[in-house]
């Protein structure tokens, strides 16, 4: 297990070193814009010269690797937040992000499971068609529609909820007051719809499949009640391949979604990615671009290594 | 060993059935079921994917056939019909597709639309009256409350009006400067189709605050309509039953109207001179046909059922090739991988791992800055979604030549001497056909998804005149939706209708292929 582990883990770096790299010399090699500006332009030349900006494109890989390594410095944001460190403009977004993703989820994984093994105990009668075709068309609806449609009618028509998440003056200066809160509340519904589908589909999927296998025949011929016997053995084994998904979406929470940060405003990663884009922020751009490269991977991986742990009968890696 | 039940039954029971002729197979009455024959009589009961494949063809037609529902031109725009809801013409249903939009009106705002019926009907200066003017074909407001009275932040009383007005009629009255030779023109056609073009040009005085506002014929004083009462002074003019308006035309020595007025230029070619006209009007004399727009305008004027139409076709054309790009080279690098195994599968898994952990997104971005330019946005669009979209179909195939290779059908054709192209095509591919065709029908959702999501964040920019996209149609819409809707229902309905049905239909063909895998979702 732990030398699977590790081999996970180096190919997962290697994989990782390729992507950057790659990344990087796309990025670089772009036309650089420079400030209209006379004196902040010169000023940003020279600094970027002192850089290494102007050397050749593998020289300055070398030189972002060795700062990465050695200083923990990815660039700096020369636009977004002029002179700050690209980590620092990145992880003053995290917040935001896995806020709004996070209650999201909490919100919908319980309500998603619960559906999903409603739908499974009453497989192929009404509501169990209901349901899946109720899944089916949440499942599909792209998530900004949900956006439009929770903006239309929670802020247009009743007129309860905000348009777009406040800003942190607005809201007190903080992300924990209940005024942010309700002002993010649209944007968690918006992303909600979509992610309870998922998990509904899922869970049913994972737990009809258990309740027709053969271990449950046994288990009511022991005697247990259908409801004893569904709770203690199909669900703990329909679970195996849930948890892992729920876990590893955990991770790519940190990622957000681009789409739904942009429509409610959200000061997340997902927004800086856009505006670091069309600022030409390119610093903050590789950054974010690392960043994303490195949650997806990790996501897969935690996918991976977590049925392993969940359920020790999987042996990972073996043929 | 012989039994004694045996001895029983004597030689002479027994007769032979034929011994003069030949007995051969009797041939099948019914045609033999094939694979895909058997999985298209499992899709045609699966009912959902039924209707799915319909709706996209029907999708599919109207992104075809759309230039023939309306006599628009795809890049054919007109700003002052900008924005404008959908319209059916002559279909008098109430408020289904009236080009209607409901509003408040203050008094001066209600009269000032109401003006514009009024002031159709009075192009030869006869004083047309309120219930002419209502009457009118011209007439923008369709629906008027009683007024309600709200006290403004000033402490005064004032009445407004709920009402619903046609976005179309609503444009009214334009200035337009033409040459001599087209006023006879317009004259002419005038004469020819009974309409209405030029009317009456507007005084510039102190009742006419505006004057590039051809909408304002009346007396007003900054834009409060006045009247004259019976002592001949000017007074407010309130919205009533007999409200009249007093018109505010130029008029030559003899108090007839004019109709155009020389604003310039020296030759008879160049003159050019002023004119008013109904849009409405001019409109079907510049281009033949009514400003009727059936889904509306978008932002910009153009008809939105042709850029619809056309943001349609991008995405189903998208989606195809992607899909069919994906199709191909996953099929043949897994068809590699699983036949081969050993080094070139560890080798190949290798680089589709490292290809599967780039983000879409950054490789789609990457693509867009570096190579539309050179390319086209379309273009690398596709290379982006071809990049590592294949990957999941080439795992696939690979599963199913594992599945396959060691099979006995497989070893015969080896003893055989068939060469290693003709068993992986001939004898192994046909069995995971079924299994690479559903997956390459479950990209397309993502791929439409994709594209409209790239396009409403700006990365991919395929707004121009002669082409446009679901997302760009969206992020148009996404500052201006709450007071235009159709803006942002239409392309939302379209993109969710598509999406839902692909994904029916895509499960719909996993069922078909796969019966065992039915309810299994992954």
């Amino acid at each position: 297990m732990l030398k699977y582990v590790i081999k996970r883990l180096v190919l997962m770096f290697f994989t990782f070193l390729i992507i950057v790299a790659m990344t990087f010399i796309l990025v670089r090699i772009l036309p650089r814009e420079m400030p209209v500006d006379k004196v902040q332009a010169a000023s940003i030349a020279a600094r970027w010269e002192a850089l290494g900006y102007n050397k050749p494109v593998l020289e300055q890989f070398w030189i972002y690797i060795r700062n990465i390594v050695t200083q923990w410095d990815f660039g700096t944001s020369w636009y977004i937040a002029p002179r700050k460190s690209a980590v620092e403009v990145l992880t003053s977004r995290f917040l935001p992000t896995l806020m709004v993703n996070f209650y999201s989820m909490i919100i919908s994984v319980p309500i998603g499971i619960a559906f999903g093994v409603y739908a499974a105990i009453r497989k192929n009668k009404w509501d169990d068609n209901l349901i899946s075709t109720l899944v089916m068309v949440f499942i599909s609806v792209p998530s900004y529609v949900y956006a439009f449609l929770v903006q239309y009618f929670l802020y247009f028509k009743l007129g309860i909820l905000p348009l777009t998440m406040y800003s942190l003056a607005d809201a007190g200066g903080s992300y924990f007051t209940w005024k942010m809160f309700t002002s993010m509340i649209p944007a968690i519904i918006a992303l909600s719809f979509g992610s309870i589908a998922g998990y509904t589909r899922f869970v049913r999927a994972e737990l009809t499949e258990s309740l027709t296998s053969e271990y449950m025949l046994l288990a009511r011929t022991k005697g247990l009640t259908r409801a004893q016997a569904t709770a203690r053995h199909a669900l703990k084994n329909a679970m195996v391949p849930v948890l892992p998904s729920i876990l590893s979406e955990f991770i790519g929470l940190l990622s957000g979604s681009m789409i739904i940060e942009q429509i409610f405003s959200i000061p997340g990663v997902g927004q800086l990615y856009i505006r670091s884009l069309n600022l030409f922020d390119y610093d903050v751009f590789m950054m974010d671009c690392v960043f994303y490269t490195f949650v997806g991977l990790l996501a897969g991986i935690v996918l991976d290594l977590s049925y392993g742990f969940i359920d020790p009968r999987i042996r990972m890696g073996e043929k | 060993m012989a039994d004694k039940n045996t001895k029983a039954i004597s030689p002479e029971m027994f007769t032979f059935v034929n011994l003069n002729e030949r007995l051969t197979d009797v041939k099948f009455d019914d045609k033999p079921i094939g694979y895909f024959k058997d999985a298209w009589i499992r899709f045609r009961k699966n009912k959902s994917s039924v209707v799915a494949a319909v709706i996209i063809a029907l999708i599919f037609l109207f992104s075809l056939t759309a230039p023939l529902f309306t006599k628009n031109e795809a890049t054919f725009m007109d700003t002052y019909y900008a924005k404008k809801g959908p319209y059916i013409y002559g279909l008098d249903v109430d408020g289904f597709m009236d080009g209607g939009v409901n509003r408040d009106f203050s008094e001066v705002g209600l009269i000032s639309k109401i003006a514009i019926g009024i002031g159709a009907e009075d192009w030869d200066d006869h004083d047309a009256t309120l219930e002419e003017g209502m009457a009118s074909d011209y007439q923008p407001m369709l629906e008027i409350s009683e007024g309600y009275t709200v006290i403004d932040a000033a402490k005064k009383e004032k009445t407004y009006y709920h009402g619903k007005i046609d976005a179309y009629a609503e444009v009214g009255f334009l200035y337009k400067s033409i040459e001599q030779s087209e006023l006879q023109k317009m004259r002419d056609w005038e004469e020819e189709t009974g309409l209405h073009l030029l009317y009456p040009l507007v005084e510039d005085n102190q009742y006419n605050i505006d004057p590039s506002d051809a909408n304002n014929w009346y007396k007003t004083k900054k834009y409060q309509p006045l009247y004259t009462n019976e002592k001949g002074k000017l007074k407010n003019l309130e919205y009533t039953e007999g409200m009249v308006l007093e018109d505010n035309y130029k008029r030559d020595a003899d108090g007839n109207v004019i109709y155009y007025e020389y604003t310039g230029g020296g030759t008879l070619e160049t003159a050019a001179y002023k004119v008013r006209v109904l849009y409405a009007n001019y409109y079907i004399y510049k281009n033949g046909f009514s400003p009727v727009y059936l889904f509306g305008t978008d932002s910009q004027g153009y008809d939105l059922m042709l850029r619809l139409a056309g943001g349609l076709r991008l995405s189903l054309l998208l989606a195809v090739s992607v899909s069919v790009i994906n199709f191909m080279i996953g099929a043949m690098y897994g068809a590699i991988e699983g036949f081969y195994g050993g080094l070139p599968d560890l080798l190949m898994e290798r680089v589709s791992d490292i290809l599967q952990g780039v983000p879409f997104i950054i490789v789609a971005t990457l693509f867009q800055i570096h190579l539309a330019a050179k390319l086209g946005a379309i273009p690398c669009l596709v290379f982006a979604y071809v990049l590592n979209g294949w990957i999941g179909i080439a795992y696939r195939v690979r599963t199913q030549f594992y599945r396959f290779k060691r099979q006995e059908f497989v070893l015969a054709a080896k003893t055989l001497g068939a060469r290693d192209s003709r068993l992986i095509w001939k004898h192994i591919f046909p069995n995971s056909l079924g299994t690479i065709v559903t997956s390459t029908a479950l990209i397309i959702p993502g791929v439409i998804f994709n594209e409209s999501m790239l396009s409403y964040l700006g990365i991919v920019k395929l707004g121009s005149a002669t082409t446009t996209s679901l997302g760009t149609l969206l992020a148009d819409a996404s500052a201006i939706w709450t007071n235009y809707p159709h803006l942002m229902i239409l392309p939302a309905l379209f993109i969710s209708l598509l999406e839902i049905s692909f994904n029916l239909f895509g499960n719909g063909l996993r069922d078909a292929f796969n019966p065992s895998l039915r309810n299994v979702e992954d």
